[in-house]
């Protein structure tokens, strides 16, 4: 290894300076000077002109690749139990070779890839997954893991050539290169069943196609220009497939497109015309491609998961009639509601339930002493109501009369079936949430007061004024408060049995808590329907299954008393994860970053803001650099800046989010600062060898600079290499452990 | 120096008589029967409340914003004499004869109408024309929802001023750039932006927005100053640094000091003083300083101590035991230990005294002299009055099974030893050998068997524990954190060794008598007269040795060690951080409201806020804005943004014929107004609080600025013949009238002067969204 180094280094250092800059930091300079730079400089590198350099760049290339499969193979099957969230994303990806529906927070890619490598090397789907610990046993699980480490491992290349792409420095590539294969954070996080080594690929990939496609801007529309464009938009559907961090990617990419397009525009030796290829060729590439490859993962998802499983209970019930197995498949019952109907009313936020009584009281002191009113998640006997008029007590259902239907607007009563109540409300508190009036059920068979009215209305009447089961929205405002029927969510103490509560809201706002629909329907006197009739189209399973993974988003909430991650800590490397074990007797896996690494990152992070604006300043007050410093610090500013701008997108929205966070959501960040890190080491070593007036010193000092970071980060991988391969014995806070000289900070628990 | 003897001293006075007019139907739209209603008019019982704490120097803390605008408010209450005696407790209760309406509601009337002229200076300063800025002040003054919240006794008119003479100020700092950079009016009117930021931040944090508006515009024209290659570097780094210290450290300084100033003002012990550590509280009269005063120190081996846990969620409360014991098995079948319950308990109970013992001693009582115990030292903590031992030991707590449960020892002679020592860890402490000090010290009790931290889990435990809050051993050290520290709150020496004694010892208050403790200047201010507030009399800071001037209140704080010692370090300082970061931490529940809204409503108006409604009448008022202002600034918005993209896009490809000059006066009248309008809008969409519509009137004002600018805009540039411009200027005039139109139509739901008849009222909603009450008889 070391030996290649040295060629490796030696071979850049015989390189021309002028190649270094490259054709992307011509041509987004003035329009005049890159014209005239265009035409003194060779457009790239010609690479038969440097065989050797080229040669060594592969060998390069392959050796880092070798060692990145090297080190994410090594003991990929050790421990064999369930690590950590390989109890989630394992078991989903069970979930698509038993093709049980289930729900999920991020988008299907991720989990449908695990499942489908689970699915070629041979598991069968019959692990549980349980919980963290659970041992394997005699199931395959080296498919799913090694699919996994095998993305993680071409981070590495990936981030090699993107350096390279951007700095056409061999060195400044070795370096980041070595920083990830290094990183025992990286490493650990790359050997798990796991979506972010998925996530991670898709976005170095976009971020490698990116800027391969911007170094053939000065061929456009020639066949490398279209492939990479493309796959830059491939990428990102993947990215964003696999988990909604890939947005930032998109962010990245759109930004880059549109700062590209930008000069182009300015540039007024194009036509028009051509501009509008650029842009018709973008937004083809990069909007239109990306999005029918995402749709198309969405379909082929609901195409795999045709069988009811755990995750109906989140989705609407006319959704839930797709699913076979469920209760509501090929089921028929009649389309409209009529007076006379018995039906179950679901509310229409996920995890509420249908609206619910049994024979027990309010409790003394809370409200009036009637009969509860809740909702309950559960189908059951006691979820059923007939829905009559407000003051006839005739029965509807006798056949001489004629069906009436239920339309907006009309008063009705909701009799509660197995005990004879009517749903019924008046201006006593709620139980739990104080501003609402209590629901209560009231009246002896049937017969109640004025406060048993309800007036049904229809939201936005899409299916007309009359009801229609499954898909019409409906609300029950209570005619003599004027307030809304809806559940808090809140959970009930013992005496509801934990139920949900169920209140009258004066707040007549329009929100998912006080909007119901009807699920079940009997009627004997109308006819039954196929409830395929109703099932939703493609578009309205989209954007539904959307709007429940962002609830469900924004449902994980940090809990009181709940130590969570805060965004600032994960730079620093505060604070790491438990993968696996707690006790020394355990096999015990922490993910943490390597720290040599991580504090090396978050100095150049401070490093590359304070030379780049020194630069910048100098630029402005109009300095005049010399040729050589003037090219890198094109590299520092463009490069860098790409790379910069990566890294700040993948980690400050984190501080606006509300949801529980976690250290390894910094990990894509983490990737695009050790870019910047390579590049930045590189160039400043070279500027300081641009310093030095003899070359041979200059040369040294680069050589030796970059050599001593690789040494350094080999070492620290050395030293912290067991919390990514497993540790047993005693724990790190006892003197005895080989770890215990290595816990520099008291936050960290291995 | 002498020249007025050769010259003539001449003033000349340049009396803009436009700004005068302006001023002058400010006032008038404002001030106009102010006092009328003498009734509490909404948001008026929340603002209120904090004013007559203001008045009786309560200490209090709203954690919706820092405490500048309450100060304003309650500046004119202290004018008007206001003495704060008054219950805001309903919205619509009658004001009593002692609260001065007119002077409460004085100062965000005044300021609300001096917005009208600075409209026009901000357009004159932003270089358009007399017709524009005109046109501008002249829709402030016509806008009904800036006149409501104007007349009353709210924040916004207040921050909207400010926003706009950061603004206004920044401009003018920026216009004499050019010629006379470093004069003492480039100085004032740089100066003046800080704190005129600081300012609107100091009324609410949303004044942030604006602030970093102007910054941003400021880093703009400071980029381009240092790239003006004329200028010599060290004066480009005077410029640079001027501006640094003007628009950063002065609204830093100017910040921090409405914090000194509201902590000066607030001496005395209120509602809020929980939430604050034991040692602020103890620097407020009244409050835990009435406890506190006379107790020693340093805690010493045999010291008697409540503690306290340091995170106030979900109740602050402290350290507890009772006789009874742990369930011997808990519902869900798991065992316990059954030793004796250690609780936290949010109420002061004699329970809540432990004893501090040193391990290798049986004596309870404080040696002499006392010998005091330091960070690292191993202690075992005596509970008062069982005299059993804190222990805690492998068993899983209660109701967190991960982490250890925490007992009272009882020794049912099984194989489970006793583990009952902790050691001290001072988590603030300065040096290694601190000693462990009442109310300062904030500490974490480690558990040296098992490495745990004595911690409160925050969860209630169920009737067997009589509701109390759940204390736990966890193994996890991870960092600081609130809920593993505990303070020492009372404290005294103890001096009975026999256990009756002692539990008679504990029963007796720990108060000691205040005035033997007083030093002289305390006494000697006492002598004063009373006439003068006793808060305020000044203390000649030499002779107690700190560098402030503190109050008499601040000298009792300082004063409160037996041993004469200030605690350590300046308590003023630590309240101030303390109090804001509390007032960035303090949640307030979202609770849904009726009159709540959405960002989306704002912009089309879909929304209302019913303020007040006559007892009798139907005369009301209504935060409502004048609709033809408001879809007008709407679209001028709009139209500026499309007309900006296709301006920036013709200079790209060089086809543009809009002169230099109109293009950089365009650019930085967008920035600003269309920028402010953006600013103060869109960080709604990412906010979880419960919104209103008042919230949108910052960048109402903004986008209202913005409209002439546009309207002036297409009659120079859009209109090619002077047929089409006439045309235009008729239209404008037209429309002008129309939205004078729509503010009389509405004026009577603005000043809620005028009960109309339902019907007018049901003509009066034009909008099916509005809420306009009607009386049903």
């Amino acid at each position: 290894m070391p030996s290649a180094v040295c060629e490796g280094l030696a071979g850049s250092e015989l390189r021309p300076r002028r190649g270094r800059c490259g054709p992307q930091a011509a041509r987004a300079a003035v329009p005049e000077e890159a014209a005239e730079a265009a035409a003194q400089s060779p457009k790239r590198p010609a690479p038969g002109s440097r065989p050797s350099e080229a040669a060594c760049r592969w060998v390069l290339l392959a050796l880092v690749t070798l060692l990145a499969f090297a080190t994410r193979f090594y003991r990929l099957d050790q421990p064999p139990h369930v690590c950590w969230d390989e109890t989630h994303f394992g078991k989903m990806g069970s979930y698509y070779i038993n093709r049980t529906f289930f729900f999920d927070v991020h988008p299907p890619l991720g989990k449908m890839l695990i499942g489908l490598a689970g699915y070629l090397s041979g598991y069968d789907g019959t692990f549980m997954f349980q919980k963290p610990g659970d041992r394997y046993e005699h199931h395959n699980y080296m498919g799913m893991r090694g699919f996994c480490a095998f993305l993680g491992s071409l981070l590495i290349p990936f981030a090699y050539l993107t350096v390279l792409e951007l700095s056409k420095s061999l060195p400044a590539a070795l370096l980041s290169a070595a920083l990830l294969t290094f990183d025992t954070g990286c490493l650990t996080l790359s050997q798990y069943i796991l979506l972010d080594p998925i996530l991670m690929f898709f976005i170095m990939a976009a971020m490698l196609s990116m800027v391969k496609y911007n170094s053939c801007a000065d061929r456009p529309f020639s066949a490398p220009w279209w492939f990479w464009l493309s796959l830059t938009g491939i990428n990102l559907a993947g990215a964003i497939g696999v988990k909604f961090v890939g947005l930032f990617i998109i962010l990245h990419v759109g930004w880059n497109t549109v700062s590209d397009l930008w000069h182009l525009f300015g540039d007024l030796s194009l036509s028009l015309v051509t501009v509008g290829k650029h842009l018709t060729a973008r937004i083809l590439c990069l909007i239109v491609l990306p999005l029918a490859l995402y749709t198309a993962i969405y379909a082929v998802h609901f195409a795999v998961l045709s069988q009811s499983g755990p995750g109906d209970g989140f989705f609407s019930s006319a959704f839930q009639a797709r699913l076979s197995g469920n209760s509501l498949h090929n089921a028929s019952i009649p389309e409209y509601l009529a007076f006379g109907s018995v039906i179950t009313v679901k509310n229409l936020r996920m995890a509420i339930g249908y609206l619910h009584s049994h024979r027990h009281l309010y409790p003394e002191g809370i409200g009036a002493r009637q009969q509860q009113v809740t909702t309950y998640l559960h189908k059951d006997y006691n979820n059923l109501w007939i829905i009559k008029k407000q003051n006839t007590d005739s029965d509807p259902l006798d056949p001489s009369f004629p069906v009436e239907f239920v339309r907006h607007g009309d008063i009705i009563r909701l009799e509660h079936k197995e005990t004879s109540r009517n749903l019924h409300s008046h201006y006593h508190e709620a139980p739990l949430t104080r501003k609402h009036y209590q629901v209560t059920g009231y009246g002896i068979n049937g017969t109640g007061d004025s406060n048993d009215f309800w007036r049904i209305e229809v939201i936005n009447r899409k299916f007309g004024n009359r009801i229609k089961v499954l898909r019409s929205r409906i609300r029950f405002i209570h005619l003599v408060t004027g307030c809304v029927l809806g559940s808090s969510g809140k959970v009930l103490p013992k005496w509801g049995w934990e139920q949900l509560e169920v209140t009258c809201t004066p707040y007549l706002k329009e929100t998912l808590n006080s909007i119901w629909n009807v699920e079940d329907h009997i009627n004997p006197k109308l006819p039954n329907i196929s409830l395929d009739v109703l099932q939703p189209s493609f578009p309205e399973i989209l954007l539904e299954s959307h709007m429940v993974m962002i609830r469900g988003n924004n449902g994980l909430k940090p809990k009181d008393n709940e130590f969570t991650s805060k965004p600032w800590h994960w730079p620093i490397n505060y604070q790491g994860l438990r993968f696996s074990g707690i006790n020394d007797t355990d096999f015990r896996v922490y993910l943490l970053g390597n720290p040599m690494v991580w504090w090396l990152n978050l100095l150049s992070i401070a490093l590359y803001l304070l030379s780049g604006s020194v630069i910048a300043v100098a630029v402005q007050r109009g300095a005049h650099l010399p040729g050589e410093v003037e090219g890198l610090a094109q590299v520092l500013l463009r490069g860098g800046g790409q790379l910069l701008l990566g890294w700040a997108l993948h980690y400050f929205p984190f501080f606006l989010m509300g949801r529980v966070l976690y250290f390894h959501h910094y990990f894509p960040a983490m990737l695009f600062s050790s870019m910047l890190t390579g590049i930045l080491w590189d160039t400043l070593l070279r500027l300081c060898a641009c310093g030095l007036a003899a070359s041979s010193l200059a040369s040294r000092v680069h050589m030796g600079g970059v050599l001593s970071l690789l040494l350094g980060t080999a070492y620290s991988f050395y030293l912290f290499h067991p919390l990514a391969y497993g540790m047993v014995g005693p724990l790190a806070q006892d003197p005895q452990s080989p770890m215990a000289g290595l816990r520099w900070l008291e936050s960290w628990d291995f | 120096m002498l020249g007025f003897l050769q010259r003539p001293v001449v003033v000349t006075a340049d009396v803009n008589l436009n700004v005068v007019a302006l001023t002058a139907v400010g006032l008038l739209s404002r001030l106009w029967r102010l006092a009328y209603p003498r009734a509490v008019v909404f948001d008026e019982v929340y603002y209120g409340q904090y004013i007559s704490f203001y008045m009786k120097r309560v200490f209090f803390l709203d954690g919706s914003g820092p405490p500048f605008g309450h100060m304003l408010l309650a500046l004119g209450g202290y004018l008007g004499g206001f003495d704060g005696n008054f219950l805001w407790n309903r919205i619509g209760a009658e004001y009593s004869s002692n609260v001065p309406v007119w002077s409460l509601r004085l100062l965000p009337a005044l300021a609300g109408a001096l917005s009208v002229p600075m409209a026009y200076q901000i357009l004159w300063e932003l270089r358009f024309s007399h017709c524009a800025a005109m046109g501008a002040a002249l829709l402030m003054l016509i806008e009904n929802a800036l006149i409501t919240q104007a007349r009353l006794m709210l924040l916004e008119s207040l921050l909207i001023f400010f926003n706009l003479l950061a603004v206004l100020s920044y401009l003018k700092f920026s216009n004499s750039q050019k010629h006379r950079p470093f004069s003492p009016s480039w100085w004032l009117w740089l100066t003046l932006t800080g704190v005129a930021c600081s300012c609107a931040v100091g009324i609410k944090y949303m004044g942030i927005f604006t602030y970093l508006l102007v910054l941003g515009v400021a880093a703009v024209h400071t980029w381009h100053l240092i790239g003006d290659q004329a200028l010599s570097n060290v004066c480009v780094l005077c410029h640079v640094l001027a501006r640094a210290v003007a628009l950063l450290v002065v609204p830093a300084v100017t910040y921090l000091l409405f914090f000194y100033v509201h902590l000066t003002l607030l001496c005395r012990s209120g509602p809020h003083d929980q939430i604050m550590s034991s040692a602020f509280q103890a620097s407020l009269e009244g409050g835990l300083a009435r406890i506190t005063q006379g107790q020693p120190l340093e805690v010493a081996y045999g010291s008697q101590v409540t503690l306290k846990s340091a995170s106030g969620k979900p109740v602050p409360c402290w350290l507890h035991s009772h006789p009874s014991t742990y369930p011997l098995s808990y519902e869900n079948g798991r065992g316990s230990s059954h030793q004796q319950q250690v609780t936290c308990y949010p109420f002061k109970d004699v329970n809540n005294w432990w004893i501090v013992k040193d391990p290798g001693r049986h004596q309870l009582e404080v040696s002499n002299p006392p010998r005091p115990v330091r960070h690292g030292d191993v202690v075992q903590l005596v509970h008062g009055m069982t005299s059993r031992l804190l222990n805690t030991h492998d068993v899983a707590a209660p109701l967190n099974p991960h982490a250890q449960e925490v007992s009272c020892y009882i020794d049912y002679n099984i194989s489970m030893p006793a583990q009952s020592l902790w050691r001290l860890d001072i988590a603030n402490r300065e040096s290694d050998a601190e000693i462990w000090k009442t109310i300062l010290s904030e500490v974490r009790l480690v558990h040296l068997n098992t490495s745990a931290i004595l911690k409160l889990s925050g969860a209630h435990l169920p009737d067997w524990g009589f509701r109390q809050l759940e204390v736990v051993g966890e193994k996890l050290s991870r960092g600081y954190h609130e809920s593993a520290v505990w303070t020492v709150e009372e404290h005294r020496y103890g001096r009975s060794q026999e256990q009756r004694e002692r539990e008679l010892e504990l029963h007796s208050p720990t108060h000691v008598d205040v005035s033997r403790n007083l030093s002289f200047m305390a006494r000697f201010s006492e002598l004063q007269p009373p006439s003068r507030p006793r808060c305020q009399a000044p203390v000649n800071p030499m002779e107690t040795g700190s560098a402030a001037p503190w109050s008499r209140c601040a000298l009792r704080r300082a004063d409160w060690s037996p041993w004469g010692r200030p605690p350590a370090g300046a308590w003023l300082p630590d309240g101030l951080w303390l109090l804001q970061w509390r007032m960035l931490t303090v949640r307030s529940d979202d609770s849904e409201h009726k009159y709540s809204s959405t960002p989306l409503d704002w912009v089309t108006l879909d929304t209302n806020i019913a303020y007040w409604l006559h007892p009798r009448t139907s005369a009301q008022i209504h935060l409502l804005g004048n609709v033809v202002i408001w879809a007008s600034a709407g679209l001028a918005t709009a139209l500026y943004v499309l007309l900006f993209c296709w301006y920036l896009l013709c200079r790209r490809r060089r086809v543009c014929e809009l002169p230099e000059d109109s293009w950089l006066r365009w650019v930085l009248a967008g920035a600003l107004c269309a920028g402010g309008w953006a600013a103060n809008y869109f960080p709604f969409f990412l906010m979880e609080k419960t919104l209103f519509l008042y919230h949108y009137l910052p960048a109402l004002t903004f986008q209202i600025l913005l409209l002439p600018v546009v309207l002036q805009h297409i009659g120079e540039h859009l209109c090619r013949s002077q047929l089409h411009r006439s045309l235009f200027g008729a239209l404008v005039v037209a429309w002008y009238s129309a939205a004078c139109h729509v503010f009389n139509m509405l004026r009577p739901l603005t000043y809620g002067d005028k009960s109309l008849s339902p019907s007018d009222l049901q003509a009066l909603r034009w909008k099916e969204s509005w809420d306009i009450l009607i009386r049903k008889h």
